[in-house]
């Protein structure tokens, strides 16, 4: 028996002793939420934490009396960082399951190896992470950031007085699909504002990658050509505590050369001693840090819910709980779990998110969200230095790429396109 | 203009600046208040106002501010610095210098610094220390001054120059005074002057200001410059090679530890131990154990959490090797791919029961502090914690040298892996000898893992990291033998290091995996190949 059937098993009993005791929900079948997230192997080390803030949303939600007078019920199934198996778990949820929605993935290559089988089986998919963008879906949410919502304020916060006013910039990432689209984006960006080709390093490193002295080194001989630089890191999951080890070592200090991440978070954080790091940026749409009613009561929930007190909470669990309270709000407003209605029901629903805003469902199936800049404190929080005033609607074609410039996503009649070319008037469609 | 209408003119100029100055004296408290209102950019006019004051209350206000301890308490409004950890801090008026209570972080609002204002309360600091009578701050006082080449501080630094008896802290402030002039307005003569003693100093923060001064609008500031800069460059590029030199030892060190476990189980007994890496990682789990033991038990003795753990870490990860050999490895001996597989196996459990007793998320090994930071020695920059595992993983290899040659455990196991059925009829218990093999294999792959702990997250994926570098080293260095072995990992962390400035990380380790392809098809046993009927 896998884990990922044990998990469900257990977690069927479960569910079936609550309904027994319970009695709230007499009537109809539970509805089913899929949870689609590495329990073991290299990503669970970030996506466990997503699978159980699902089990607390959906939790939450049973004892608000469930959605349309059901119980939801979470299948939780373990991909095990195995991408091809993401395929397999999302069918056997999809088919086998029979589940109202997914919520899951992490890594954009994930996410690509399960998008066929959402569109053959025409499944929902909330997909929580920043990612690269250039896609749109007409099964999928994407309610992590796109690149105009992360990258792009990042570093105009850096060309920025407060920023430093930074001249020089080292792109330095993990080497996979979402930091060279990253790092194309931003070179052509920075290009654009007339920062001169010799003034961008840019560097890719392996997955896990362990021995930084030489880029470090490296880094700092780039950054000593008497202008101001910063590293804009898109260095992905384990990799990123030997980087910051070795900055601390080799003296690199935040206020010399600065360094913002995209994939640095609280749960990062909580792995790595911070106070040689205080002064060195991520930027995300929220922050365990920020000040907000809704943010304290998740926090606390959060913890009583994983009996830890000292529990951290981070940006993608933000995103999840965007997402499932959106597919909440469409399916009570289409009335039905029927995949068709809810896409056509949750374009426009608005939900508040945990900063203290309004996020709104796009037709091109992203979301609005705020973008904060965070400086690491000495006790592993974020402390919110700049944001964006209001909150930046997703896009999911760059404008700044010429392959993407001329595209756009609406899946909204009449255009029902996640790819339609403004100059040519057509749907590209499939195959781009 | 007679000299009578001067001192008439200057008169009411002196009046008015003398008022100004009492004025400016007795407002300190509206200086420091001024902190904590408005925006960053009225902070950072706020910072410069009161570090110009010459007040001497400024400079443990900057610090604290710099440090995030002030706070503006929310119940009247006063600038306090906050000092301590836990729920109740201890708190000090900033205007008055005196004890004012204590409170909690919630009725406090702390005064937000980010890096910008940072980089501007450091040149201030700079500029009020270079007179402080402990010479290592003057000396850091004035490389900062150096690093920032705020050129307002020209003046303060003549004045600290005269007044500077230590030579090594004059040369210092005298580079520094070079930086500022070249940032300055001053005359193309002092520049050029300038260009050359910012050239005798020579290292990579020289460079970033040569590189600076070569943009100057002067023709002759410029062409001095660019010749400086270029000779600085001609040195530091000597130095780069020694640099990667040292890179690549210290890369080869780490490897070396990964691989030294493994050269004696695979190595001497043949056992393809996929599993190897988890022994690793359980050494690093080990760590952080007694790193959170002794926080709680005996917080003086963090310190030296690192070298206490490295006995454990020896027994538990040694402990774990001789239960699997018992268990699985005794009954596969003679069938390599099942034990691969057993082992592969093997494995991912060991992963998942971490992942399930200490979560999945990575944990915190903090470094003690003799192994934190870094030294020069010329330009290369070697930090202390690479430095202390080069020594360490030595140290394990010596150790394991002697142990193997010159004791009687040592001389068994040679025995046993050289001839099974002699040496079993010469009255060696080899079952046991076997367990005891793979133990202490298992036992200083531990031991590296406390050395990993170091530099590498502690995370259920830790071993999975080097397994294969691990197996790499061991092949290429010749299967069997120690010293291949160590220069395996030498040159091969050498040879990383020295691609990797030029084909990227990347590609460096694809380079090295395809030169080791080959090297293996021209001697298949490696660099030192065991010779003998034994091998066969």
């Amino acid at each position: 028996m896998k884990l990922g059937s044990i998990i469900r098993t257990g977690l069927v009993a479960a569910g079936l002793v609550a309904s027994a005791t319970s009695g709230a929900f007499a009537q109809g079948e539970p509805i089913k939420v899929g949870i689609l997230h590495s329990l073991s192997g290299t990503m669970a080390i970030s996506e466990t934490t997503l699978k159980d803030v699902m089990l607390m949303l959906i939790d939450q939600q049973n004892k608000k009396g469930g959605l349309l007078g059901r119980k939801l019920e979470a299948v939780v199934v373990d991909p095990a960082s195995n991408w091809p198996l993401f395929a397999e778990k999302a069918r056997e949820l999809l088919q086998k399951d029979k589940v109202a929605a997914v919520f899951g993935c992490w890594t954009s290559v994930s996410r690509k190896s399960v998008l066929p089988v959402f569109e053959e089986l025409n499944g929902l998919l909330f997909y929580p992470v920043q990612y690269e963008g250039q896609e749109s879906q007409r099964n999928v949410f994407y309610t992590g950031a796109a690149p105009n919502q992360q990258a792009i304020p990042a570093v105009d916060y850096l060309m920025s007085k407060d920023g430093g006013e930074v001249k020089r910039w080292v792109l330095a990432g993990t080497d996979y699909v979402y930091p060279r689209t990253t790092n194309k984006i931003l070179e052509a960006y920075l290009l654009q504002k007339g920062v001169a080709k010799e003034d961008i390093m840019i560097n890719y490193t392996p997955f896990g990658h362990s021995d930084w002295q030489s880029i470090v080194a490296d880094i700092k001989k780039f950054g000593s050509a008497g202008k101001k630089t910063a590293v804009v890191s898109t260095i992905n999951g384990d990799a990123n505590v030997p980087f910051y080890k070795e900055l601390g070592n080799q003296g690199i200090k935040a206020k010399d050369i600065p360094v913002v991440a995209f994939s640095v978070g609280e749960e990062e954080l909580a792995g790595i001693d911070t106070k040689p790091l205080v002064g060195h940026l991520a930027a995300w749409n929220y922050f365990e840090s920020v000040k907000n009613p809704a943010n304290e009561a998740f926090i606390k929930e959060w913890q009583t819910f994983t009996k830890n007190p000292k529990r951290v909470t981070n940006d993608p669990m933000e995103a999840h709980v965007i997402g499932f309270n959106m597919w909440v709000e469409a399916v009570k407003k289409a009335g039905t779990t029927d995949p068709d209605k809810v896409i056509a029901a949750i374009v426009g629903v608005k939900v508040p998110n945990l900063t203290g805003g309004i996020s709104e469902m796009l037709p091109n199936h992203h979301i609005t969200k705020p973008v904060l800049i965070g400086e690491i404190e000495a006790n592993g929080q974020f402390d919110v230095v700049w944001k964006t005033p209001g909150l930046v609607p997703g896009a999911a074609w760059s404008p700044i790429l010429d392959d993407s410039k001329n595209l756009v996503a609406d899946w909204t009649p009449p255009m029902n396109c996640g790819n339609y070319d403004t100059v040519a008037k057509k749907c590209i469609g499939k195959g781009k | 203009m007679s000299q009578k209408r001067l001192l008439a003119g200057l008169l009411p100029v002196l009046a008015a600046l003398f008022v100004a100055g009492s004025a400016m004296a007795a407002d300190l408290a509206t200086l420091v208040a001024n902190l904590a209102a408005g925006g960053y950019s009225e902070r950072d006019a706020a910072i410069t106002a009161l570090a110009s004051s010459g007040e001497a209350r400024a400079v443990p206000v900057l610090q604290a501010l710099s440090a995030g301890e002030l706070y503006v308490r929310t119940a009247d409004k006063t600038v306090v610095i906050a000092k301590g950890s836990g729920k109740q801090l201890a708190l000090v008026d900033a205007v008055t210098g005196k004890d004012s209570g204590s409170a909690t972080e919630d009725d406090l609002d702390r005064i937000k610094v980010n890096n910008r204002l940072r980089g501007t309360i450091d040149a201030a600091m700079s500029a009020l220390t270079l007179m402080n009578p402990d010479p290592k701050v003057r000396r850091a006082a004035a490389e900062s001054l150096f690093t920032r080449r705020d050129a307002s501080a020209l003046e303060a630094l003549d004045k600290a120059l005269a007044a500077e008896k230590d030579l090594g802290i004059r040369q210092a402030m005298t580079e520094a005074r070079a930086a500022l002039v070249l940032a300055s307005d001053a005359p193309a003569a002092q520049k050029v002057q300038a260009v050359a003693a910012v050239r005798e100093r020579g290292d990579r923060d020289a460079l970033g200001v040569l590189q600076a001064a070569a943009a100057s609008p002067d023709a002759e500031v410029r062409a001095a410059a660019s010749a400086a800069a270029e000779a600085v460059r001609q040195r530091l590029g000597a130095w780069q090679a020694a640099q990667n030199v040292w890179y690549g030892i210290s890369l080869g060190s780490v490897l070396l530890l990964a691989a030294i476990g493994l050269a004696i189980t695979f190595g001497t007994m043949g056992v393809i131990n996929m599993a190897h890496g988890e022994m690793v990682m359980l050494g690093a789990y080990t760590t952080f154990v007694v790193q959170q033991t002794l926080r709680s038990v005996a917080p003086q003795l963090n310190e030296l959490s690192v070298i206490i753990a490295l006995p454990l870490a020896f027994l538990v990860s040694g402990a774990v090797g001789v239960l699997i050999e018992r268990s699985i490895i005794r009954f596969l001996y003679g069938r390599p791919l099942d034990t691969l597989l057993a082992t592969w196996g093997l494995s991912l459990v060991l992963q998942q029961a971490v992942r399930s007793i200490f979560g999945p998320t990575n944990r915190e090994v903090s470094s003690p502090s003799w192994m934190s930071g870094s030294f020069h020695v010329g330009q290369i920059e070697v930090t202390y914690g690479r430095l202390w595992i080069v020594v360490f993983a030595l140290l394990v290899f010596v150790t394991l040298l002697l142990l193997l040659r010159k004791t009687p455990l040592g001389l068994y196991m040679r025995a046993v892996t050289q001839n099974r059925p002699m040496a079993s009829a010469m009255g060696i218990r080899t079952p046991r000898v076997d367990a005891l093999t793979f133990g202490l294999g298992s036992g200083i792959a531990g031991l590296a893992g406390v050395a990993l702990s170091q530099i590498d997250n502690v995370s259920p994926n830790l071993g999975q990291g080097y397994i294969i570098d691990s197996f790499m080293v061991v092949v290429f260095g010749g299967v069997g033998n120690l010293f291949g072995t160590l220069l395996g990992a030498t040159a091969l962390g050498i040879v990383n290091k020295f691609l990797e400035p030029y084909a990227g990380a990347v590609l460096g380790k694809i380079l090295v995996l395809v030169f080791i392809i080959l090297f293996i098809q021209r001697r298949p046993r490696g660099m030192f190949a065991q010779k003998g009927r034994s091998v066969e």
